[in-house]
């Protein structure tokens, strides 16, 4: 270069071929392919494809997940056979109506129809109505096509009641009774009515409830507890020894005892019972018949045409309250999520709580102390094709080794007296943790792995300088320093755990719980038993619900449930990282 | 690197003059491939006044540096104004090898007590190799095998049944790049307290507040002790790097190129802090800028492939070197 520069004058020939040659070269424009154009193009395209892949996941299940529970109008067709279908709109499409279905519609509106299909092209459109009432008709839904319709309207004391059993009920109230008499039979006043009566009879209804699940929980669970001496002292002394007959009696009284309290608890419950039957809440029906409801039984009910906006929010907010905090009902369709919120969010905490210790140990073994080499190696590969391993091997691995193995172990050892019935030897939450942890473990040990590698050695250099030992150095320098990095793996293992069904459907997550894995009862946290799931209870509402064109909308907001849940934990983790980070990073980060 | 401004023979003219006057000489070569012809026979040839056997024997075919690099040993230069008693560490013809490869060929030196001594040389000279045995670091290297021996106050230190840990508490280390820490500037600075359990809080405080004072630290950090130390600035984190080396109290404190990192004003910051802590503590400082060492340090150590070259007060090392190698590197004129 220096050549060029110094050989100034134009005039001299070799120095011009020179720069005449260097010159052509700058003027070559720069290829394509050189500037990574269509190199950005593919980043950018993949970015996008796979933005608008989640984008698209996420948006329909937000949009069906927060529209499920908005309060649809009621809407009455009248037939042209003279039927009344009274219901919600669920969904309307177009669909190319064939032959039979044609032959089945009356002969005067043929030709106009013909015409139609003619026009658009052999489709047509029809509706899927809500028509509820189960008990009376046999059926929820009604696929309704424009042809059949004579006539369309939005009755104005149409209401809808949310039973506790046999599903939505949609009719107009003709009469409210107390004691059989009926006080009011104008529509507004029977509301008034109903609406006076109504939460009293649902307090009356829970106290009820209450009674039955817990008071009579406690007095079961005592029962059972002295069963279990009863049985323990049988094993230990033999039958008809005297240590058992005492034992015998004593059991004796206790059931005695309990029975009294049962009685007790009966009377209570029956005049309860006695009191809310008094009152009755008589609609009719689309079709003209009538059917009276207990107001106890009803959860909700509201005249759907008549609504603000403020009420329709209202009821929108009290049905997201509902499905959070209340149990589940008519086979999970309806009612609440909240044992599987639950159930969900003990299973993740236990198994971050196992995994994350576990996973650190091994990778800090693995990284700090083990021998570089071909052993290491292997282990690492071992542990990183772990995490490629179908999780419902692992479900397998957990019923088999957890469940049967361990948990049949821990029976025989400590809870023999009441084999046959298993009691850890079964799916539970503690074994689904366990199982979850050994899925999700290959994610903290790469994840801490790598954060442990990322600590500078100039760290530990200056740690061992200072006089301090490996362990020292460990857990002072390099365990605080790569804690975010390891809150990350904590992260990915949340995600990946809380999101994980197929294993737990072997392991303990059951479609319906009776009982919470915490409760009240000593002691509080039971890990022996089974639990709901929010993933199961998805897989549960889509793929064996009974009634599954009201359960589908369920899905979806189950979905975002479950999503929202995850996210939730995952933001708990991140906050706990950021911390972690500005604690251990100064304000670089 | 290898540039030789002056050819071979006036080299072999100048070292000699140089070399001629030269009173006592210390590191033995007791090679036994020796190759140098002169002082065979004479095991302690060491301690013969005259370095003619260098200037015999091999810079004659191109000077001190290429015998070196053709594995010819030689003896070091060391001037009578070095402090040989009770030296706060003392080299013992150490070698050390990082696998098969020879890094450090039989050097000796005493580093006197409450003074500074700076390792100077081109890169790969074994200067920081040098720095990093004498608290054992390079034990924590694979492949690392070390011959020879350290006195630290008259204690080996490659004996057998040395406790390194112990060791270490005796010697403070500064690293090229400064390194708090992830923690608050309080617990950097008592890091070696805490390591060693120390819980009381008083103590803690004073040996704080003594040893951010000492590094000339407190006034900037008294106010923030509580926050993380990597919020502080480079300059001021390598002091707080120096005031966490000086809080055990060591005997010996090692720099391994200490300013490399900085910017010209946190340089002469340390430098200053290196001059005020000298006389309290004995100062062994590895480093890459000559004025660096001119200024800072009583003592400078040349050292070339592993060798110590030449050896002597500062003064006399900068401004009058007795091998020609040495003037050539302190003026700038190679490496």
């Amino acid at each position: 270069m220096s050549t060029t520069a110094e050989a100034e004058p134009r005039t001299d020939v070799a120095p011009v071929a020179k720069r005449k040659s260097t010159r052509s070269r700058v003027r070559q424009r720069t290829s394509l392919a050189s500037q990574g154009e269509p190199a950005v193009w593919l980043l950018g395209g993949s970015l996008i494809v796979s933005l608008v892949m989640i984008a698209g996941l996420l948006g329909i299940v937000f949009f069906q997940g927060f529209f499920t529970f908005w309060p649809d109008s009621l809407t009455s067709f009248e037939l042209t056979d003279g039927r009344v279908l009274m219901g919600e709109v669920r969904a309307s499409e177009d669909f190319e109506p064939d032959p039979t279905f044609l032959a089945g519609l009356p002969e005067a509106d043929r030709a106009r129809i013909d015409s139609e299909l003619v026009s658009t092209e052999g489709t047509a459109r029809r509706r899927l109505l809500r028509t509820g009432n189960f008990d009376l008709t046999g059926n929820h839904f009604n696929w309704v096509s424009d042809y059949e319709i004579a006539t369309e309207s939005e009755p104005e004391w149409a209401v809808i009641v949310e039973r506790l059993t046999w599903g939505r009920f949609y009719g107009t109230p003709v009469a409210f009774r107390i004691d059989g008499e009926s006080v009011a039979t104008e529509p507004a006043l029977v509301w008034a009515e109903f609406e006076r009566h109504h939460d009293p009879s649902v307090e009356r209804f829970d106290r009820r409830r209450e009674l039955e699940t817990e008071d009579i929980g406690v007095v079961n669970h005592r029962l059972e507890r002295g069963r279990l001496d009863l049985r323990r002292v049988e094993l230990q002394h033999g039958l008809d020894s005297a240590a058992w007959r005492s034992a015998n009696e004593d059991f004796l009284r206790l059931e005695a005892e309990a029975s009294a309290e049962f009685a007790q608890i009966q009377g209570e419950i029956a005049a309860l019972n006695e009191e809310n039957e008094r009152y009755e809440l008589v609609l009719s029906t689309s079709d003209g018949s009538e059917k009276s409801l207990f107001p106890a039984e009803i959860v909700r009910a509201f005249p759907a045409n008549q609504l603000s906006i403020t009420d329709k929010i209202g009821v929108y907010i009290s049905r997201w309250i509902e499905f959070l905090v209340a149990d589940p009902r008519e086979a999970n369709s309806e009612g609440g999520v909240f044992p599987a919120i639950f159930g969900t969010v003990v299973m993740t905490l236990l198994m971050t709580i196992v995994v994350v210790p576990f996973g650190v140990l091994s990778a800090l073994y693995l990284r700090e102390y083990a021998k570089q080499g071909l052993i290491v190696s292997a282990v690492r590969i071992a542990v990183n094709n772990l995490a490629g391993v179908p999780s419902i091997v692992f479900g397998v691995f957990g019923l088999g080794f957890f469940c049967y193995l361990v948990g049949g172990g821990i029976d025989e050892l400590f809870f023999s007296a009441k084999l046959p019935n298993p009691t850890f030897g079964t799916g539970g939450v503690m074994w689904a943790s366990l199982t979850l942890a050994l899925l999700t473990l290959p994610v903290v040990i790469v994840a801490t792995e790598e954060s442990l590698s990322a600590v500078p050695n100039s760290m530990r250099e200056g740690s061992y300088a200072c006089g301090a030992t490996k362990w020292q150095t460990i857990r002072r320098i390099v365990l605080p320093r790569a804690a975010p990095g390891i809150m990350t793996g904590a992260i990915l293992a949340i995600a990946r755990g809380a999101g994980e069904v197929a294993p737990l459907m072997l392991v303990g997550a059951v479609k319906l719980a009776p009982e919470l894995p915490l409760d009240g009862v000593f002691p509080f946290v039971h890990a022996e038993r089974s639990f709901m799931h929010l993933g199961f209870h998805i897989f549960d509402l889509g793929f064996q619900s009974q009634n599954s064109e009201a359960a589908k909308p369920m899905v979806y907001t189950t979905t975002l449930l479950l999503i929202a849940i995850i996210v939730a934990l995952n933001l708990l983790a991140i906050w706990g990282r950021a911390r972690l980070r500005r604690r251990f990073h100064g304000n670089s980060i | 690197m290898e540039t030789r401004s002056e050819p071979a023979p006036a080299i072999e003219n100048e070292s000699r003059d140089v070399l001629q006057p030269q009173p006592r000489r210390s590191s033995v070569n007791k090679n036994p491939e020796s190759s140098r012809p002169s002082s065979a026979g004479s095991g302690a040839s060491g301690r013969i006044p005259g370095g003619g056997s260098i200037v015999e024997s091999d810079v004659r075919e191109g000077g001190l540096f290429e015998s070196i690099s053709k594995g010819a040993t030689f003896d070091t230069v060391v001037h009578e104004g070095v402090e040989t008693a009770n030296p706060a560490l003392e080299i013992k013809r150490l070698q050390l090898w990082y696998g098969d490869t020879k890094a450090l060929h039989e050097v000796s030196m005493p580093a006197p007590h409450g003074k500074v001594t700076a390792l100077i040389g081109p890169s790969g000279c074994g200067k920081s190799t040098l720095l990093r045995c004498v608290n054992r670091m390079n034990d924590l290297i694979d492949g690392v095998r070390i011959e020879g021996d350290m006195l630290l106050n008259g204690d080996s230190i490659y004996a057998t049944g040395v406790d390194v840990i112990e060791l270490r508490k005796r010697i403070g280390m500064v690293f090229q790049k400064p390194n708090p820490f992830p923690m608050s500037i309080f617990e950097n600075v008592v890091y070696s307290l805490r390591i060693d359990g120390v819980r009381d809080r008083t103590e803690l405080e004073e040996v704080n507040e003594r040893s951010l004072r000492n590094a000339g630290l407190w006034d900037e950090v008294k106010d923030r002790l509580d926050s993380s130390a990597l919020a502080l600035s480079g300059g001021q984190q390598q002091r707080l790097c120096i005031a966490r080396a000086i809080a055990a109290e060591p005997e010996v404190l090692l720099l391994d190129e200490p300013c490399s990192a900085l910017d010209p004003i946190a340089t002469g910051r340390i430098e200053e802090l290196i001059d005020d802590l000298k006389g309290e503590y004995s100062i062994l400082m590895v480093t890459h800028n000559m004025q660096q060492a001119s200024r800072a340090s009583d003592y400078t150590a040349f050292m070339y492939l592993g060798r110590l070259v030449e050896y002597g007060p500062t003064d006399e090392i900068f401004l009058q070197p007795r091998l020609k190698e040495t003037e050539d590197y302190v003026t700038g004129r190679f490496g």
